[in-house]
């Protein structure tokens, strides 16, 4: 048989591996901009009823942190919502909430309800901080250094296995200032 | 008649007049044409396939709303572009850039072409050294006798 009469057959194989690892990957995962890049500069006022805002200086204190974008009528913010307040008892790092274009009320009531895994809220009323932080679909998660460096970001609802083999990984080389070789 | 028609024309063009929300419009005629513009060319990352301009998602509104103000502030269109690509990243341009990431994006169809072209060539050029090569070569021995009594039988009958 002639090698050339292969060449469909090898042509075929290779499109038909290109198309399946295509079929994998998940079209809504953007790659953040963000990673690498400082925190934008922002500072917006607590949510009601708490009394820490959240400002760009507060997320370059030193020390590493978790920047938890929420709604209260975001149903698979609810869905994670245990997982963060399994994170804020472990004590790993210091969590924040970016409250996105909520209402005051709502979201009042929601961390009183589900309980506050947050040290400090900050409302975005109109979104506008969240467009600095490139968010375009609640729930979005970052990790950020101690220096106010963006190092991870997960969009959608954090699972069990994004906070064990993700966050709580990456959180713990970034707090005893190691290189991570977590891949985010 | 005229007035059926205008009516109908009346109807068909009530959804785009009411597209977007009147607040959102700039005063100016050629910045808005510039805002609708740039927004034709940012993507909406809520509902992916449809730019910001088209998309009613809140997002895109949100972000309708900045290319505005970008706009009525002066800004270039480059400039608008650039302040959401860096929030966003180039995936937001519905236009990839032509830049060394996206070389085989953009030179992709022409290289197809070429490599496309060079096929044809070869095998056309085969096909032809084959035919060439057949009409030029003289009959052997053999196929000359056989000709021959062909013929003949032709010609006995």
């Amino acid at each position: 048989m002639r090698l050339a009469y292969l060449v469909p057959l090898v042509l075929f194989v290779l499109i038909g591996i290109g198309l399946a690892v295509g079929l994998t990957l998940n079209p809504r995962e953007i790659p953040s901009a963000l990673i690498g890049k400082p925190v934008p500069e922002f500072s917006l006022p607590p949510v009601e009823g708490r009394k820490e805002g959240l400002s760009t200086a507060d997320l370059k204190a030193g020390t590493p942190s978790l920047v938890n974008v929420f709604a209260s009528w975001c149903v698979p913010c609810r869905i994670e919502h245990p997982l963060l307040m399994g994170l804020a008892r472990e004590q790993i790092a210091p969590i924040h909430g970016l409250n996105y274009k909520d209402n005051p009320a709502d979201v009042s009531k929601w961390l009183d309800q589900l309980g506050d895994p947050f040290q400090r809220t900050g409302a975005d009323r109109d979104g506008r901080v969240g467009i600095e932080w490139g968010v375009y679909g609640v729930p979005e998660t970052f990790v950020v250094d101690g220096q106010g460096q963006i190092r991870c970001k997960h969009v959608g609802p954090l699972t069990e296995w994004d906070v064990e083999n993700k966050i709580k990984p990456l959180l713990r080389d970034l707090t005893a200032g190691k290189e991570s070789a977590v891949k985010c | 008649m005229l007035k059926r028609f205008a009516f109908l024309i009346a109807l068909l063009a009530a959804p785009l007049a009411q597209a977007q929300p009147l607040d959102e419009h700039l005063s100016d005629p050629a910045q808005e044409a510039r805002a609708r513009e740039i927004s034709r060319e940012l993507r909406c990352l809520v509902c992916q396939n449809q730019s910001i301009e088209d998309s009613n998602a809140p997002l895109a509104r949100d972000l309708r709303r900045i290319v505005r103000e970008r706009v009525a502030a002066g800004e270039d269109d480059q400039a608008v572009l650039d302040y959401v690509v860096a929030r966003y990243g180039e995936w937001v341009l519905l236009k990839p850039r032509f830049n060394l990431q996206n070389l085989l994006l953009w030179l992709g169809p022409a290289l197809f072409l070429v490599i496309g072209g060079i096929v044809v060539y070869a095998v056309l050029r085969r096909q032809r050294a084959a035919q060439a090569a057949a009409a030029a070569a003289p009959l052997s021995a053999e196929e000359q006798r056989r000709l021959q009594a062909l013929l003949n039988e032709t010609e006995g009958q």
